[in-house]
């Protein structure tokens, strides 16, 4: 998925001379064919995350749209000042690619982990968060990003992702995506949660429980219509994101029907990441476990829901 | 040094704006008056009447809650009415305690956080140079401001990419809200500290009108490195109470004998 987005950046420098990319103190190699061809467009400025978010705020009064790239939690909780004044307040068109959304970072402890992030960046006015399902999906997300003129937060998940998004669904920022449809409940997903959110639904729909997925993948602006719409006539409905519970996807379901449809609220559950830093390292997938948040959890929390 | 009439009068109309809001960062403003003037007046290229104009030159007030002596200087040069000044801080006016990028014409930058403006500003070099613009890029900040990292990481940043068209310039009262800067951080050696972050420096006497001119005139310093000067200035200048007073950092529940006071000094 990351290397999806950073070949992105290239393409779009490729066809529109606005685009910039800044990165921190990223890999050897990075972009090294942006970097050959357009070398002036080029940054790689050191860890300073503070001064980065500055200075492309700086390139996008002037009309650039700058790539900034660098691990989730210095993008969030390094520079949140800069990213709230210098992006936000101005409302200018930066695009932050945030490696190592959840738990990606598993084994480099709870410095690395991007737990809350949604919370903080949709705390924020003007920010659009984005946290796209595959590769594919980041493809069309990044390819779709020249037109938006306001801040965009761009979540990746781990690298090699199955691919479950299709190309027919397309991509519209602030627009849900019905993965699948279902007549007892529906899953309500973000990122790569999606993935596990579908296979779950193949397991149930084994024992004769018909449950769909809607994908959010722009978690603001969130698409309350289309979520409504997803879950109103269903009779259970569980979130399920790799963050912690508080104020990401969850929350914005449960703000959006309280706000538009309160009697939806009593069949909505929630799944994530508890309120808490992680104590364990090993690998993503077994910090998932540790958290929670498996193939089972979700019919359990699903099966609960129905009252089964 | 005796102040001129037109420093005196920049100073009345930081005054007016304090009336009409009853409050104010008068001594963080009236140490860079002079400043701006001689920007404003002798250096800068600008158009009051297309304020966005490409060609430019941008200048970023980093230590925002100085506006005062912003808005005075652009309501001087015809960006907006003097009148519009009493309007201070009031629901409905342009201007507010900080100054907002896309309310008030002339401001480049939203700024009151501190430690904004330089990695702004090195972003606006980095596009004059892309964009192969001859416009400079100036950037003032306060003394206390500097204590925040960011300035130095942006510093080192300007440094490396050789910006010879952007101008740091310090505000360098020697106080801060607090108290003096010695004793809150201190900034010293602040020239040398320039110098090795790799800044062609100078220093100024910043109530100075023609020591301002004469050295803002040689800029740049050099031309594979950012300038940056710092200006030797006195908080509150103009107003004996208020100078070197920390209390008058900022000021609110202003009253009119308040007031009257200050347009007496003047």
């Amino acid at each position: 998925m990351r290397k999806t987005a950073l070949d992105c950046v290239y393409k779009l420098s490729k066809i529109d001379e606005r685009v910039v990319f800044v990165g921190s103190d990223l890999g050897p190699g990075v972009l090294d064919k942006m970097k050959t061809e357009f070398p002036q467009r080029f940054f790689m400025e050191g860890v300073s995350e503070q001064y980065i978010v500055g200075m492309a705020a700086g390139l996008a009064m002037e009309g650039f749209i700058p790539y900034v790239n660098t691990i989730a939690t210095f993008l969030t909780r390094r520079c949140y000042e800069q990213v709230a004044v210098d992006l936000c307040i101005h409302d200018l068109p930066v695009r932050l690619i945030a490696n190592g959304g959840g738990g990606v970072y598993a084994p480099l402890g709870p410095t690395h982990l991007a737990i809350e992030d949604i919370a903080i960046m949709r705390a924020l006015p003007n920010m659009a968060v984005v946290a796209p399902c595959d590769a594919d999906e980041m493809n069309r997300l990044m390819m779709s990003t020249l037109e938006w003129p306001h801040p965009i937060y761009i979540r990746l998940g781990k690298g090699g992702d199955k691919i479950v998004s299709e190309e027919k669904n397309g991509f519209e920022l602030g627009k849900s995506i019905l993965m699948r449809s279902g007549t007892d409940g529906m899953f309500v997903t973000t990122g790569v949660m999606t993935q596990l959110a579908l296979e779950t639904a193949d397991l149930l729909k084994h024992d004769g429980v018909n449950v769909g997925v809607v994908h959010m993948h722009t978690i603001k602006p969130f698409d309350a219509a289309g979520v409504i719409l997803a879950i109103e006539n269903v009779k259970a409905v569980v979130t399920v994101e790799e963050h912690i519970v508080n104020g990401g996807l969850g929350s914005a379901l449960l703000e959006t029907c309280s706000d538009l449809r309160p009697e939806l609220l009593p069949k909505i559950a929630r799944l994530g990441i508890p309120d808490k830093f992680a104590t364990e390292y090993g690998s993503q997938n077994s910090l998932l476990k540790h958290w929670g948040i498996t193939s089972d959890t979700l019919v359990g929390a699903m099966m609960k829901k129905l009252g089964g | 040094m005796p102040m001129d009439d037109r420093s005196k009068l920049l100073r009345r109309y930081v005054i007016d704006a304090m009336r009409g809001g009853g409050r104010g960062h008068l001594g963080s403003s009236m140490s860079m008056i002079e400043i701006l003037r001689v920007l404003y007046d002798s250096v800068l290229k600008y158009d009051p009447k297309n304020p966005e104009s490409a060609d430019r030159d941008r200048f970023v007030l980093s230590k925002g809650h100085g506006c005062l002596a912003l808005y005075a200087i652009l309501a001087d040069k015809g960006f907006f009415p003097i009148s519009e000044l009493e309007s201070f801080c009031r629901p409905t006016s342009r201007l507010g305690g900080h100054p907002e990028r896309g309310k008030v014409p002339g401001v480049e930058a939203s700024t009151g956080a501190l430690g904004h403006g330089l990695p702004i500003a090195v972003g606006l070099a980095l596009a004059m140079r892309l964009q192969k613009r001859n416009s400079r890029v100036f950037v003032l900040t306060g003394d206390g401001e500097i204590n925040e990292g960011s300035n130095w990481e942006a510093g080192m940043a300007a440094s490396k990419h050789k910006l010879s068209n952007l101008t740091v310039m310090v505000d360098y009262n020697k106080l801060q809200s607090y108290g003096k800067t010695s004793e809150v951080l201190d900034l010293e050696p602040l020239v040398d500290k320039f110098k090795s972050f790799g800044f062609v420096t100078h220093e100024v006497d910043g109530h100075d009108v023609a020591a301002l001119e004469a050295i803002l005139k040689k800029l740049p310093f050099s031309g594979g490195a950012p300038s940056a000067i710092i200006c030797h200035t006195i908080k509150g200048k103009g107003f004996p109470f208020a100078e070197g007073n920390p209390e008058w950092h900022h000021k609110s529940g202003m009253t009119e004998t308040d007031i009257q006071q200050m347009y007496d000094c003047l």
